[in-house]
């Protein structure tokens, strides 16, 4: 029963992510962009903590972890930089 | 056959993760307002990811030792949502507010001012005032 919810967890996270890169494509201005790209990386943390859940390991969460965070630092950069037109002032 | 509780638990933490997950992305493509755009994928990814993070504990405590890594992603995801969030609502602001969308400034009739030089002579109060509303116009 696990597979198959894993499974589908799978094909949810990858038409999600997909639907988000379509958003990043056509997304009318700079801030629909940043909210793509930062749902994008929300939803790798999905995805990695799901193949660590399908492969049985520990390995992933450190992956997980790191993406997570470098996901907030690059969108507060991003909006930041829009923002103010530099990043640290 | 017959599954056990741990496994039925997993199972429901995974499906309705990637269920909020994907709904969160859906509203992502099909909002029509960059405001609600902001609004589907930060609650509902975020719930969405906590729902499989949940799962993996549960299924770390099922069959291994047992941690809870997995909560540390959590925290972090829901203490930096509302702040990403927070910066993307700001940036759609900034965007958006152009000259030509804000409201125009209120017409000038209450000035203290008008009622004296009233009374003096009728038209110089509006005079004054019609020039301060072109003042505005031109400056908006």
């Amino acid at each position: 029963m696990i597979t198959y919810a894993l499974y589908f967890g799978f094909a949810c996270i990858a038409i999600a992510q997909l639907l988000a890169m379509v958003r990043l494509i056509i997304g009318p201005d700079v801030g629909d962009r940043i909210l793509a790209l930062d749902t994008m990386s929300i939803n790798t943390v999905a995805l990695i903590v799901l193949l660590g859940l399908a492969g049985g390991s520990q390995i992933y969460f450190e992956a997980a972890l790191i993406i997570a965070m470098l996901g907030f630092v690059s969108t507060v950069a991003y909006a930041r930089f829009v923002l103010r037109g530099d990043i640290i002032e | 056959m017959t599954y056990s509780l741990g496994d039925i638990a997993i199972s429901l933490a995974l499906v309705i993760g990637g269920a909020f997950v994907l709904v969160g992305s859906i509203g992502l493509i099909k909002l029509r307002n960059p405001m609600s755009r902001l609004h589907a994928p930060t609650k509902a990814g975020t719930l969405g990811v906590g729902s499989i993070l949940i799962a993996s504990v549960i299924y770390s405590f099922a069959y291994g030792e047992g941690s809870l890594h997995e909560l540390l992603i959590m925290i972090f995801l829901f203490v930096t949502a509302p702040v990403s969030a927070h910066f993307i609502a700001k940036v759609h602001i900034h965007r958006d507010q152009t000259e030509q969308k804000l409201p125009k400034p209120p017409a000038d009739t209450d000035w203290a001012t008008k009622h004296t030089h009233a009374r003096d002579n009728g038209q110089v109060g509006g005079q004054i005032g019609d020039q301060i509303g072109t003042d505005a116009d031109t400056l908006s």
